[in-house]
């Protein structure tokens, strides 16, 4: 069993404090001028798509529960790019991002958000109920940590199978409390499997700050007790993210078993559309969104190290609104399921 | 083109808001994610932001302005390219921002918003009948239900490389009951693995291994600890393939002993059999014999969905005769008349139609000529053979092992009422548990559980006798 590379320094934040001015887990900044812009261009679609899914919603037009994954693009764009198209992925009920970054249509998400039958689930999943087989997608869970023993057996597949693929596991500071979760990582770490626990630390689960609901805050090092490495990765920079994560998965994919990536994040919106966000002061959100914003981050980088120029982002920023534009038009005028489908898919039919 | 921004709902609920502040002017030009307003509700306030890039051209609600109806334009953008004047005199016109019950502008924000649902579908579809039983005239073995449900693993794993068989003490140990035996020999540690005591954290994992197309078969020491993993068994098993709009499938066997075992108390002597048979997305199966035990194991193994399979820890060293035959298997969805008779009708599953058939003998004797069926299958549920029954013989009794409300039992009443109730020339009577936890001493366990003297009292008072 590997030794955990606990990383000595805790550099937790306490409610309110700034946010870390410097990666505690610096990237190799060596990106290509391609990377940087796939990178730009994967995140500003998943900011552009979920302002126009915050904006259907206060029109009525989307239902339900609504939680938008805006401020936290780096960690599901940098994690993706590590992985090939045959390794799994799972997530909770912020699951926009995950599945625009796992290259799934944006109208069929969207449709699925306004609760059309062209929606990945024919309208009968919602926000938080997507899947794509073709694209190794498993959801879109909304039970609180229940997506954690799950992409725990995804990772089981794998090693029955021998096919050398991983699963990434995604879940919140909020889930890291859950019982099953450490069911999980007991098996995870007892059997091998080859998962990555993507602990997306946005620092709220809900309104309750990470502070007080964890009894300790180092998140990356809850996997201890199983003897799971695990590090703390600055979530706000996609090169961090994307560093980690090529050494988390290699080692996973290794067949050295599990690892515990906790991604330091922030989310501007509330934890749902109805969030009073009493729990957190404007200051510290607009820190975030000023001074720590991913994007903001990937497009400097892009014009400082002259990668590319205004009039290039430009052109990227207008495709990524027709693509939005188009999935939000899609999404309003296909129809809705037709009453047959809610007797439809109960159970396979044999 | 001019872009209207629209009060926007905090809530599914929310039908107006104040608009408390506005942080942009006409003129200003506002990027994507911009916030240019708030708005307050009793329960929240809320920065508004840019979705559209524009310049502001008209706001039409005024700062500190009340009631304002959820999707009434609040400012008007103009689009790159086009006059801030020519997009201020397309504008609608400002609706009355006080007027709590203001119409909102239902061209503008819902004219793409579907129409009311028509609420057309309120039958379910008819089932499809289960496939007629092949009747099994081959040769037979004596065997106990525990060698049946060890040879149906068996069989499935030879043909199978995906099913294995997970849970606790199924390797080494051989199985708590013993129903494991030879597996690990036979399959290796790849196949049948021991887990740690963890049912919540072991079940999602066969979920999710049955998400990635294996077909686990999860073994609980008893159906009492699935209550650990009750959220990955309903939340994740259960209801996927519907939320996924077909696209998921969880073909997962979850089995293990349920009910009363012998004078181990409340915490591990319940039937669970209602609380499964509740859930649509499931099977949920409940064998009495071998024959049972062996057939519908195999078809559950192979069903693409996930089923419950409740065992009896009583009935495992009970011998009946089960067909030698290779390729037997049981249907799902299909009860059996154990016993033919003419003046009652009583219907039972796992342990009880034993006891049942004991009652049948005493009713012999006294004159009663019942008729007994084993239900096997309690989701889907065989209403058909049931009703066929009951315009035969008018008298119904219900008997299990669990509590009353709710149960069962109560679900058979409720179906007769809806299908055979101009035939019924009694109330359905219900024999079952006494609505108590289930205690330990000897003999008010006795007393709490269902005897054959009950259901012989039942049978007798549906008969008037």
């Amino acid at each position: 069993m590997a030794k955990p590379a606990i990383k000595p320094k805790d550099e937790s934040l306490p409610a309110g404090s700034k946010p870390p001015a410097k990666s505690p887990s610096p990237g190799d900044n060596s990106a290509s001028a391609g990377q940087l812009k796939s990178y730009y261009r994967d995140m500003l679609l998943i900011r552009r798509f979920e302002e126009r899914a915050g904006q259907l919603y206060g029109m009525g037009l989307i239902g339900g529960f609504c939680h938008l994954y805006i401020g936290q693009e780096a960690v599901v764009v940098g994690m993706q790019s590590t992985i090939d198209a045959k390794d799994s992925i799972v997530t909770s009920y912020r699951d926009h991002g995950h599945m625009l970054a796992a290259g799934m249509d944006p109208k069929g998400v969207m449709s699925e958000l306004t609760g059309r039958s062209t929606g990945y689930s024919k309208g009968k999943g919602g926000s938080m109920h997507m899947f794509s087989r073709e694209k190794n997608f498993y959801g879109g869970h909304g039970i609180v940590g229940a997506q954690v023993p799950i992409g725990t057996g995804l990772a089981f597949v794998h090693k029955y199978n021998g096919d050398k693929n991983v699963a990434l596991t995604y879940f919140g500071d909020g889930s890291a409390n859950q019982g099953q979760v450490y069911e999980a990582m007991n098996m995870a770490a007892l059997w091998k499997l080859p998962v990555v626990y993507i602990i997306e630390n946005n620092r709220y689960g809900m309104g309750t700050s990470v502070e007080r609901a964890s009894a300790t805050t180092e998140l990356y090092r809850h996997g201890e007790a199983f003897g799971i490495s695990g590090e703390r990765v600055d979530g706000m920079d996609v090169l961090a993210v994307r560093t980690a994560g090529e050494k988390a998965v290699e080692y996973a994919r290794g067949g050295k078993g599990p690892y515990i990536l906790e991604m330091q994040t922030y989310r501007y919106r509330g934890h749902s559309m109805s969030d009073p966000a009493k729990y957190r002061t404007k200051e510290e959100v607009d820190k975030y969104r000023n001074e720590r914003d991913p994007i903001d981050h990937v497009r400097k980088l892009l014009l400082d190290e002259k990668k590319s120029d205004e009039a290039a982002l430009k052109a990227v920023d207008a495709e990524i609104r027709k693509i939005v534009n188009d999935a939000a038009e899609y999404a309003q005028h296909s129809p809705e399921p037709d009453p047959s489908e809610l007797w439809t898919d109960v159970l396979v039919e044999a | 083109m001019s872009i209207p921004v629209l009060m926007p709902a905090l809530s599914p609920t929310m039908t107006e808001g104040k608009l408390a502040k506005w942080h942009v002017k006409v003129g200003d030009v506002v990027k994507s994610g911009q916030v240019i307003c708030e708005i307050e509700t009793d329960k929240a306030t809320m920065e508004v932001e840019a979705v559209d890039e524009g310049t502001v051209a008209q706001i039409l609600v005024e700062e500190s302005a009340e009631g304002v109806a959820v999707n009434t334009p609040i400012c008007i953008l103009a689009a790159e390219g086009e006059s801030v004047a020519d997009a201020a005199k397309s504008a609608p016109a400002a609706a009355p921002a006080t007027a709590p019950k203001a119409e909102a502008p239902a061209a503008v924000a819902r004219a793409a918003a579907p129409a009311a649902p028509r609420v057309t579908a309120a039958a379910p579809p008819a089932t499809p009948a289960p496939a007629a039983e092949p009747e099994w005239k081959g040769k037979t073995v004596h065997i106990t239900v525990r060698e049946a449900l060890r040879d149906a693993m068996a069989e499935e794993m030879r043909k199978d490389g995906q099913v294995f068989l997970m849970g606790e003490e199924v390797a080494q140990y051989q199985g708590a009951y013993k129903i494991s035996q030879g597996l690990l020999e036979e399959f290796g540690e790849r196949r049948v693995i021991d887990t740690p005591i963890t049912e919540h954290g072991f079940t999602g994992l066969g979920v999710g291994a049955a998400f990635g197309g294996l077909k686990p078969i999860v073994e609980f020491m008893t159906f009492n600890f699935a209550m650990q993993a009750m959220d990955q068994i309903i939340n994740s098993a259960s209801k996927t393939h519907y939320m996924s709009g077909g696209q998921m499938t969880c073909p997962i066997v979850f089995r293990g002993p349920n009910g009363a075992a012998a004078r181990v108390a409340a915490q591990h002597s319940q039937c669970y059999a209602s609380w499964y048979a509740h859930c649509p997305g499931l099977r949920v199966l409940a064998p009495w014999s071998a024959a049972d035990a062996k057939g519908l194991l195999k078809a559950a193994i192979r069903d693409p969905n996930p089923v419950i399979f409740l065992e009896n820890e009583i009935l495992y060293g009970q011998s009946f005769d089960v067909p030698e035959d290779p390729d037997f298997i049981l249907p799902i969805g299909k009860a059996k008349i154990e016993r033919a008779g003419k003046d009652v009708t009583i219907v039972a599953f796992s342990i009880m139609v034993g006891k049942a058939l004991n009652a049948a003998e005493e009713l012999a004797k006294q004159g009663i000529d019942a008729e007994v069926i084993n239900l096997r299958s309690l989701r889907p549920f065989d209403t058909e053979t049931i009703v066929n029954s009951v315009k035969k013989t008018n008298r119904l009794v219900s008997v299990e092992e669990g509590w009353p409300f709710a149960g069962i039992g109560a679900e058979l009443a409720a179906q007769m009422m809806e299908h055979a109730f101009d035939w019924l020339d009694a109330p359905v009577k219900r024999v079952h548990g006494v609505d108590v936890p289930l205690p330990y001493a000897a003999n008010l366990e006795r007393m709490a559980l269902p005897q054959p003297a009950n259901i012989v009292e039942a049978a007798r008072a549906v008969c008037n006798r």
